[in-house]
């Protein structure tokens, strides 16, 4: 049996396939610099896909899917795998959102959403595999390389 | 639509519109009413805009209603740092309505979120001005006596002039044809042309205006502002190429106008104003009955 590089989980949320540099990135649209549960993840692991890269596990948490779906803003190839009694359960596709709010910042230095207390809220649509998002506030488009994630 | 903000024009349907153009229509007809009387409208100009003001604030006094309000945020406590949720909350609490022009591009979207009275974006930095959309559309439908099937053709600053842009969405509910006539640099951007192919509406593209509209029905005209370029020669060129003359219309349709949203600097030449084609005066007098319509319509009026 191959040994594990990250010990097993019993029940809980593996995110596998994660590109290291987008570790902490993961973690933080994920809040789990907040979250009491025990947590594993480690980074620049072997992989044949990657080459390299991060995965993380957390115990006994299982997302909404508006909040897993998040991390498709950056790690889009991500894995989500669902772990019942040391099985994989459930292997969850990861989609776009609809619409992100809080975590992303507009590139429109006009927007009110950079002066202002304002959450950002941006409705997300894919036109021809070019991930668009459009400020809810000041209605300007945006690429999803060109916007900053918090 | 009672209590209903108006943000922007892609807020209204068809039938909405229509139905904005109709009572501004049986405004004119009779402007002096006492419909708004024992009402507060609250003009919120976090920016200074005297043209727009004075037409939101003439439209509700020849309806009784009452104006508080400031034109200048100067004069008003976001200049100690009171952010636009707190200005609105506490204006919200004397206000029936609030007409707000903010430099900010998306702050009547946020002000609509988070007030109890309905929001009049009197334009948000270069977003949004629905109120001179829906007047633009009232003088092509006053003029012509339809706003279907109408060739329609846009000069000057496309890229960066909100009414052009804002007319483009609203026209698409009637079957129109452009023709976007702007130097290179100014340009109808990407995303108003796809808009026009995803909704199969006809345009064509040039850069030269004389003779380039004899086939038209409206000739709608923005200014070319100075600042919009980097090479000042080309500036004075485009400035005289895109200054419409009278000797240009002369082959022009009997029934074509000139609408321009105002104000104008070089690109229509005063020789052009007594041409009874000229309209962009009456157009900036059917700002005010539209404005009665929309107020009276957010409050549930009308």
């Amino acid at each position: 049996m191959k040994k594990l590089q990250v010990a097993a989980l019993k029940e809980g949320t593996v995110i596998d396939h994660i590109p290291p540099k987008k570790l902490f990135k993961v973690i933080t649209l994920l809040k789990l610099q907040n979250c009491d549960n025990m947590i594993t993840f480690g980074t620049n692991l072997e992989s044949k896909r990657m080459g390299r890269k991060a995965i993380i596990k957390v115990s006994e948490k299982f997302f909404e899917d508006s909040e897993i779906n998040r991390i498709t803003l950056i790690a889009p190839n991500a894995k989500i795998n669902i772990i019942k009694n040391f099985e994989v359960v459930e292997k969850r596709p990861l989609k776009l959102p609809d619409e992100v709010k809080e975590i992303v910042t507009c590139p429109n230095p006009a927007c009110i959403t950079n002066h202002q207390p304002v959450t950002t809220h941006f409705i997300v649509q894919e036109e021809r595999d070019v991930v668009l998002l459009k400020c809810h506030y000041c209605e300007k488009e945006a690429k999803l390389e060109e916007v900053k994630i918090k | 639509m009672k209590n209903r903000s108006l943000v922007s024009i892609t807020d209204y349907s068809k039938d909405e519109i229509l139905e904005i153009l109709h009572l501004a229509t049986e405004f004119e007809a009779s402007p002096n009413q006492k419909i708004l009387a024992g009402k507060i409208i609250a003009t919120l100009f976090f920016e200074p805009s005297t043209r727009t003001r004075l037409s939101f604030e003439t439209a509700v006094n020849r309806l009784r209603g009452r104006i508080i309000g400031f034109s200048d945020a100067m004069t008003s406590s976001s200049v100690k740092g009171e952010t636009l949720h707190d200005t609105i909350r506490m204006v919200a609490n004397y206000a029936d309505a609030i007409v707000m022009r903010h430099p900010l591009e998306g702050s009547a979207r946020y002000a609509s979120e988070i007030s109890p009275v309905p929001i009049i974006n009197a334009g948000d930095g270069a977003n949004q001005h629905p109120s001179q959309t829906l007047l633009d559309l009232y003088s092509i439908l006053k003029t012509q006596g339809t706003l279907e099937n109408l060739k329609i053709c846009l000069v000057g600053d496309l890229k960066y002039g909100r009414t052009v842009h804002s007319l483009i969405m609203a026209m698409s509910h009637f079957n129109p044809c452009f023709r976007f006539i702007a130097p290179d640099e100014l340009k109808m951007p990407d995303e108003y042309k796809l808009f026009c192919k995803k909704n199969k509406i006809p345009f064509e593209e040039t850069t030269e205006l004389a003779g380039n509209f004899d086939d038209a029905d409206i000739l709608y005209i923005t200014r070319v502002q100075k600042e919009r370029f980097l090479d000042m020669l080309e500036f004075e060129r485009v400035k005289n190429t895109y200054t419409l003359k009278n000797n240009m219309l002369r082959n022009s349709k009997p029934n074509l106008k000139i609408l321009h949203p105002l104000p104008r600097v070089n690109e229509i030449h005063p020789d052009v104003d007594n041409n009874p084609k000229a309209y962009y005066f009456q157009q900036a007098q059917n700002g005010m009955y539209v404005r009665q319509a929309i107020v009276t319509k957010v409050l549930g009026i009308k």
